[in-house]
């Protein structure tokens, strides 16, 4: 049955439409499929530098794995080695603390090198210190095998004669910086947030927050600098401890520079928290502290503990501030007050005076890939807590 | 063979697995007004996006059937989709003018298809502006900003907006509904002039504009076409007694 | 009674435990300026901005520096700018959201983001100077070593891999404030794709493309790690001309001054007000990408 429409038009006489007839000008005819350069290149183009990032992130990660490699690799047949003198006496306890001063980042010096790790006093080291150089220019290759037996060693000696990568002192090292810095700065980063989420009026809020966040604008060298001019002289006097630059102060330089990532990651979980959570607990006649404790603060955790991550994140990997504040020893000891060398400033110290190739510069890449892999993971744990147990929690799971 | 602008045959529309036209064949004649009326979520919406292919930029849309326009398919895979909607304008529910100056929304059209002169424009362009009836309130400030105008004026500025690009066919997805009365009677004066030149398909949730503006009234239901007839008859006499019972509001 | 009044008493301890915590981040805040700026303040002058240090670094001023950072972070933008906007237009615009491509895209940049800075030296140094360069010498030159090592470009390029995060984010943070019935309004008109993306998408975004490139500015201009041994120096007699020149930065001179100066009484002075300088162009970058931004933030809440 037709619509009684339809069949009156039938009906009628049916005039034929001439296209003319058409009062806009111009046949628009859509039949013909245009094809449109500027629209297929730009897709193409904008395709393709979108694709570059992913593989940007695979080529680094295959560079810097690559040039750590060879550390791995059969050892050649070793040259022998010239003295076999070891320098054995030389490293050990450290019995001159203010040698570890001197040295703060790169190394110049082949002779200040052998100071750093507080040893020889007497010029025949000095000696020692040259010919162990140019050998390990030119074994380089060869003493693979021994230089990956070293790699766990206690040891960190990579140009003496018989260079040893122990990285395990640099490990160290760089736990305990993080360590402290990570106790410094996650309460006062978190009770900060938790002040300006929960209890601060707009208006104190609009002061404190960017101010806060303002932090996150200094360059680590700032930092830095601040932290090896001031903050050491003035922790030393009021901690009384003998060298005065050291992992406690690194580790509060480092805290400072984590504070911003900490506050940021921890207000926002705290605000992501439903309004309706606040309301029902004031509804019931909690107060305001009792709410912020007590219900917000729980529903917020796995976004706190995924800020906390971050923050450690940063600091693993920090080199400027650590180069400039921590005394660059590699030591092994508990005492906070001691000299230590992170595994990024190694990096950042060494690198430039090594030699291309050389087992050393395999090291190097080797802590690199290290300190990749590391914040690698401490992000997508970060991430799986935010976005799998944070959401959940709120939607309620 | 079809004599209508706008003749569809057995059309189908799925979202993913959901089915939300089913079979809809409706002609609509050249140079009337015709209205989609039917309660929210009925599809009426869906069914005019299908026209100028609009649903083309969801994903999972799945279209079965004919659509024809001018006797051509137009989900032919030969048919060039960006010419087709400068064929078949739309206008949307909300206004939304380009953030640039009155003049620069209406010749933007012109622009994309390619017309440099200036001196052509801006006769393109006053061309549009009165035909949507809003010629004499801002000739004397097209270079202002259209985000300045008031509700009613930034969806006059939108419909000669696409007036500009010279359609046939203007399709409105409820123009008026997030207008004040004045600007929504101003809207509808303009759509009874506009059929002169233009085939106008509206979409309205407001049955006493159906009433006032259409020639053509077409009832969608959960996907379906239930009645498609003259106004006229649909509001006095129809012949479903679904029509019927929407139009007298016992239900939607 | 007693109990509310005891707890009102904890009330007040916390907060005012928690109000302590953010006052004692913004002493730091605070401090840390103010120190610098006492001891930096007095050496910034025109001269001290515009010549070129003498004496060994204890006289003189930080003019090469200066050039080196603007010339490294507009040669770092030129690189970065680009790029970025296209990943984030790709990011907004042609993906599917939940695509694997999409996806994958995040993922890897939110790794960028938070990859140490070190780590950018060590890929810059073993792509593109030992690879790229390395293999530019002998395509180019015979062996002979001229690209081969670390100059500017290298730094430049290196730098701007560690800023591209901070660009693909800011720019398409900007893209979504366009709302999507703009792009429907453009179409609708029968504009393609790719003119909806440059008439419209693109203009409305041009606030949020600065934002970036200025964010990207003052992270490159603070910076040291990556450039360690890609290309910086500490003294060099003239100014960079070419792309395989070194050159100097201001970060790294505060570094190499304040650890291995041979005279700290004499050049500690220049120490601060360098360090100041870098402090004042950070902040004032920063402060105008968070002006910029809030006024972004409040056009889409319009």
């Amino acid at each position: 049955m037709l619509p009684e429409y339809y069949f009156s038009i039938m009906t009628k006489k049916i005039k034929k439409r001439k296209k003319s007839d058409t009062s806009n000008s111009g046949l628009i005819d859509i039949t013909k499929k245009k094809f449109r350069w500027s629209d297929y290149l730009a897709e193409k183009i904008i395709k393709g530098v979108a694709f570059l990032s992913i593989t940007i992130i695979i080529l680094i990660f295959f560079f810097v794995f690559r040039e750590s490699m060879p550390i791995f690799s059969s050892a050649k047949p070793a040259e022998t080695t010239v003295a076999s003198q070891e320098v054995q006496e030389t490293y050990g306890e450290v019995t001159d603390q203010s040698d570890k001063q001197e040295t703060y980042g790169e190394v110049t010096d082949q002779t200040d090198v052998q100071e750093t790790y507080g040893d020889v006093v007497d010029t025949t080291a000095a000696n020692v210190a040259a010919e162990s150089y140019t050998v390990s220019a030119g074994s380089g290759h060869d003493d693979n095998q021994s230089a990956l037996k070293t790699l766990m060693s206690k040891e960190w000696y990579p140009v003496s004669e018989k260079p040893r990568f122990g990285l395990f002192s640099l490990i160290i090292g760089t736990f305990k910086i993080t360590l402290i810095s990570i106790l410094f700065a996650a309460p006062l980063a978190i009770l900060a947030a938790i002040y300006s989420a929960s209890f601060a009026g707009k208006r104190t809020k609009e002061i404190i927050k960017p101010t806060i966040e303002m932090l996150a604008g200094f360059p680590s060298v700032v930092i830095g600098f601040f932290a090896l001019m001031v903050l050491a002289t003035f922790l030393q006097e009021v901690f009384h401890y003998e060298t005065r630059l050291n992992s406690f102060v690194g580790g509060i330089a480092m805290g400072i520079a984590a504070i911003p990532i900490i506050f940021t990651i921890t207000e926002d979980a705290l605000t992501a928290v439903p309004k309706t959570f606040n309301e029902a607990s004031l509804a019931l006649g909690a107060s305001k502290w009792q709410t912020a404790f007590f219900v917000i603060l729980p529903a917020a955790t796995p976004g706190i503990f995924a800020a906390v991550l971050l923050g450690i994140g940063r600091v693993f990997g920090e080199t400027m501030i650590a180069l400039m504040a921590t005394g660059n020893a590699a030591q092994m000891g508990m005492n906070p007050f001691e000299s230590v060398r992170t595994l990024a400033a190694t990096i950042g110290a060494e690198m430039a005076e090594v030699v291309f190739g050389d087992t050393h510069y395999n090291v190097l890449f080797l802590i690199g890939s290290v300190l990749f892999i590391f914040t690698f993971v401490i992000n997508a744990i970060a991430e799986f807590y935010v976005k799998g147990k944070l959401m959940k929690r709120i939607q309620g799971k | 063979m079809s004599f209508e602008k706008i003749h569809t045959e057995n059309m189908t529309l799925h979202y993913g697995s959901k089915m939300a036209l089913n079979n809809i064949s409706i002609s609509i004649p050249e140079k009337k007004v015709t209205a989609f009326i039917g309660p929210s979520g009925c599809g009426k919406s869906t069914f005019l996006r299908s026209l100028n292919r609009m649903n083309d930029l969801i994903d999972g849309v799945k279209i079965e059937g004919k659509i024809l326009i001018d006797d051509i398919n137009i989900y032919d895979k030969n048919i060039d989709v960006v010419t087709l909607r400068k064929k078949v304008g739309m206008v949307f529910q909300k206004s939304n003018p380009f953030a640039k100056s009155i003049y620069e929304n209406v010749a933007y059209g012109p622009r994309i298809n390619g017309v440099k002169d200036k001196k052509q424009l801006d006769e393109i362009v006053e061309t549009a502006l009165q035909n949507a009836a809003i010629w004499g309130e801002v000739k004397d400030r097209l270079g202002d900003s259209a985000m300045g105008l008031s509700g009613g004026q930034q969806q006059r500025l939108c419909i000669a907006r696409t007036l500009a690009v010279n359609p046939e066919i203007v399709l409105m997805d409820e123009p008026a509904s997030a207008l004040d009365p004045l600007s929504t009677s101003k809207i509808e004066e303009l759509i009874v002039q506009l059929k002169e030149k233009y085939t106008i398909v509206i979409v309205t949730h407001n049955m006493q504009q159906a009433a006032r503006i259409s020639d053509l009234t077409a009832f969608f239901y959960l996907g379906e076409l239930i009645e498609f007839d003259k106004t006229k008859k649909i509001f006095t006499n129809p012949d479903k007694k679904q029509t019927e019972d929407y139009i007298t509001g016992r239900f939607g | 009674m007693i109990k509310s009044f005891k707890n009102n008493i904890k009330g007040i301890l916390i907060e005012g435990l928690t109000l302590s915590s953010a006052l004692l981040i913004i002493a730091i805040v605070v401090v840390m300026f103010t120190v610098i700026f006492i001891g930096g303040k007095d050496q910034i002058s025109w001269e001290f901005l515009t010549s070129f240090p003498e004496d060994g670094m204890t006289k003189g001023g930080i003019f090469p520096a200066i050039y080196g950072t603007a010339l490294l972070v507009i040669l770092m933008s030129v690189a970065a700018v680009p790029f970025g906007t296209i990943t984030a237009i790709y990011l907004t615009e042609y993906a599917r959201e939940e695509s694997i491509i999409a996806k994958s895209i995040r993922f890897a940049v939110r790794t960028l983001a938070v990859i140490p800075s070190i780590i950018y030296g060590l890929f810059g140094l073993g792509f593109f100077i030992k690879f790229v360069g390395t293999s530019m010498d002998n395509a180019f030159l015979g062996g002979q070593l001229k690209w081969g090592q670390p100059n500017i470009l290298w730094a430049s390029l290196t730098m701007s891999l560690l800023t591209l995060p901070v660009v693909i984010v800011s720019v398409e943070e900007a893209l979504k404030t366009v709302p999507r019935d703009l792009r429907a309004a453009s179409l609708a008109l029968g504009a393609t794709k790719w003119q909806t993306i440059w008439k419209v998408v693109i203009p409305g975004s041009i606030s949020g493309i600065l934002t970036g490139t200025i964010l990207a500015v003052s992270r490159a201009a603070g910076e040291v790690a990556p450039i360690l041994f890609t290309g910086v120096a500490y003294y060099l007699a003239t100014l960079p001309g070419s792309l395989s020149d070194q050159f100097m930065v201001l970060g790294y001179h505060i570094y190499v001054m304040s650890t291995q100066s041979a005279n700290v009484d004499q050049t500690m002075p220049i120490q601060f007000g360098t360090t100041l300088v870098l402090l004042m162009l950070t902040f004032i970058l920063n402060f105008s990408a968070i002006i910029l931004r809030y006024r972004i933030r409040k056009k889409k809440t319009n």
